[in-house]
């Protein structure tokens, strides 16, 4: 319901959050990415749909430089990921270079991967403070301030193992909010969840979707994708098949592999 | 879950009574099943012998030349006191080598540059594959190979006066515990999920901070426990280096021994001090698994002070202790 104006509102900003250039990974000799090209726009949210094992994941994960790309280029907020451009040659970024550049960038995985260690609230303030150098107090409030817009005000004091998958998720995303990041990466959030755990998660995306945030989605979720998503990508092969409005790719897919991948998962 | 307790102990007085006049409410429970239960005659054989072989060890060393009032004698005598100490101390330091050489050996192990992780592979192949005793022997008598020692201007002295027998103790001790400890941290580092580090340099955190703050804390729920292990079996091993001419418990109680008149006794005692220590130790070792256990389990084990209470204010309630 409100996506027709977000739309236009990602339209007019229309400037790249990140953009992939032909970019290729392989891990050995097999070949995840075979040349993806894209563009995602500031303020949009973009979904990656398709098969697993067609290198949605793979690619989510080239762009905070946790995979490293083999060949093309790929920008995230106008800059190079992992390198430096000096004349015609790339230097490869220094360790605390890289770590700078994913501040901004947040990243919730399938796995939740929460510090076990930490409770919530510890989990959320430990990035802050320990990368920003935020004073402890400030991100205990920020921290909490995260958790009540996730709904879980009360579960501050709870460790992991103590809470839902749901809730973990959740969490999660509320401890790669206390970096301010200007662009999140989901890495398949729902998918290790109990399906009627599905539904909180996905509320705290919606939310945070309408509050502008630029968000890459790797998801199953096609209710998702259609209802929030602003563009969507079906890949397979390390290709990407198919792209376009939600709506249209969901309802009127052109390619026959989007027809037949589509055919079977809706 | 008193209440548990309570039900299923009070449900066959209640039945009973309800039983004989052929329950009339018809409100009867399931009725518990009494049957004859199996007889383990093999469990009566076992512990008939086990007891036997027991009361026969016993009574030999009861027959036995064996000055028992020695033991309380000497067990505060300052010499064993100071054995002791020197034991406690030796235990302490050459752990603290033992984990610090360690915990380096176990990062350049794991490290990618092939020059630092074949030299811990090296080292580890080494100390671990030589006895303790043959490198305390070493260490001891390095001394008819080299004159002086000589670190250029920081350090120069003649080698006997620098490997005094605690230093040849220490160093024995710890540079063979590190070969250990870094195989020990090595499979604490490792057993952390992968998931771990990629959460944390997603959040910018830069690879040191994400194996102090992270993986360090969570490989410790894998490192305590053997390291406990360690610490007990260190305690017990500085028994060896009385052959290089370091005073501890064992050197002392046999040189009491010998004076005495009593040497088999002094041996029961330093025996006796070791238990008290290694206990005290175990002890030690339960509340600091139970610190890092934080978060790892829905709640905490109880402490055995905790235990201990519970125990005793269940044993307050008539039937519920026997259920």
């Amino acid at each position: 319901m409100t996506t027709p104006t977000k739309q236009d509102g990602g339209r007019a900003t229309a400037s790249a959050m990140v953009k992939a250039e032909d970019v290729h990974k392989s891990f050995g000799s097999l070949q995840v990415l075979k040349g993806i090209d894209l563009e995602v726009a500031s303020g949009e949210v973009f979904c990656l749909i398709g098969p697993s094992g067609s290198g949605k994941s793979t690619f989510l994960r080239c762009i905070n430089h946790l995979e490293k790309i083999n060949a093309g280029r790929l920008y995230v907020d106008g800059d190079l990921v992992g390198y430096r451009q000096q004349g015609d040659r790339l230097h490869e970024l220094r360790d605390h270079e890289v770590a700078r550049k994913r501040r901004d960038i947040g990243m919730v995985f399938q796995r939740f991967n929460l510090f076990p260690h930490m409770t919530a609230v510890e989990n959320i303030m430990e990035a802050p403070v320990q990368v920003k150098g935020m004073n402890k107090g400030a991100a205990r409030e920020r921290a909490a301030q995260l958790l009540e817009r996730v709904g879980l005000a009360d579960k501050a004091g709870s460790y992991p193992s103590q809470l839902s998958g749901g809730q973990q998720q959740r969490v999660a995303i509320a401890r790669a909010l206390a970096m301010d990041p200007k662009l999140m990466l989901f890495d398949e959030p729902t998918s290790a969840l109990d399906p009627e755990l599905v539904g909180d998660v996905l509320d705290v995306m919606r939310d945070l979707a309408e509050t502008g945030m630029t968000m890459i989605v790797v998801t199953h979720e096609m209710g998702f994708a259609r209802e929030v998503g602003d563009s969507l990508v079906f890949m397979d092969g390390g290709v990407v098949v198919e792209s376009g409005r939600p709506r249209d790719v969901l309802t009127d897919p052109q390619h026959e592999r989007t027809q037949s991948f589509l055919s079977k998962v809706l | 879950m008193s209440d548990d307790i309570d039900r299923t102990g009070g449900a066959p007085e209640d039945a009973s009574p309800a039983k004989a006049p052929a329950a009339p409410a018809g409100q009867a429970g399931p009725q518990a099943i009494r049957a004859v239960p199996v007889r383990h005659y093999g469990r009566y054989v076992a512990a008939v012998v086990a007891i036997a072989v027991l009361v026969a060890i016993v009574y030999a060393f009861a027959q036995g030349k064996i000055n028992w009032g020695a033991v309380p004698d000497y067990f505060f005598d300052h010499r064993i006191l100071k054995g002791a100490g020197q034991t406690l101390l030796l235990t302490l330091l050459s752990m603290l080598i033992g984990v610090v050489g360690g915990v380096v050996l176990a990062i350049m192990r794991l490290s990618r540059n092939p020059v630092t992780s074949s030299i811990a592979w090296f080292y580890i192949w080494f100390f671990r594959g030589t006895p303790v005793l043959v490198q305390l022997f070493v260490w001891f008598n390095l001394g008819l190979v080299f004159e002086y020692i000589n670190l250029g201007p920081i350090y120069k002295n003649y080698w006997s006066d620098f490997m005094t027998p605690f230093l040849t103790a220490l160093l024995g001790l710890g540079l063979n515990e590190a070969a250990y400890m870094a195989e020990i941290c090595r499979a604490g580092l490792l057993s952390v999920d992968e998931g771990q580090t990629e959460a944390a340099h997603a959040l910018g955190m830069s690879h040191g901070k994400t194996l102090r703050r992270i993986v360090i804390p969570q490989a410790m729920r894998v490192i305590v426990p053997p390291t406990g292990n360690e610490v007990i079996n260190m305690l017990k091993t500085t028994s060896l280096v009385s052959a290089v001419q370091y005073y501890e418990l064992l050197r002392y109680a046999q040189d009491i021994g010998q004076t005495s008149g009593a040497p088999v006794e002094m041996l029961f005692l330093a025996a006796a001090w070791y238990l008290v220590m290694t206990s005290v130790l175990s002890i030690g070792q339960y509340y600091i698994e139970r610190y890092y256990a934080r978060g790892s389990s829905r709640s905490l084990p109880p402490t055995p002070w905790q235990r201990l209470r519970a125990n005793l204010l269940s044993l307050g309630r008539p039937k519920g202790a026997l259920g």
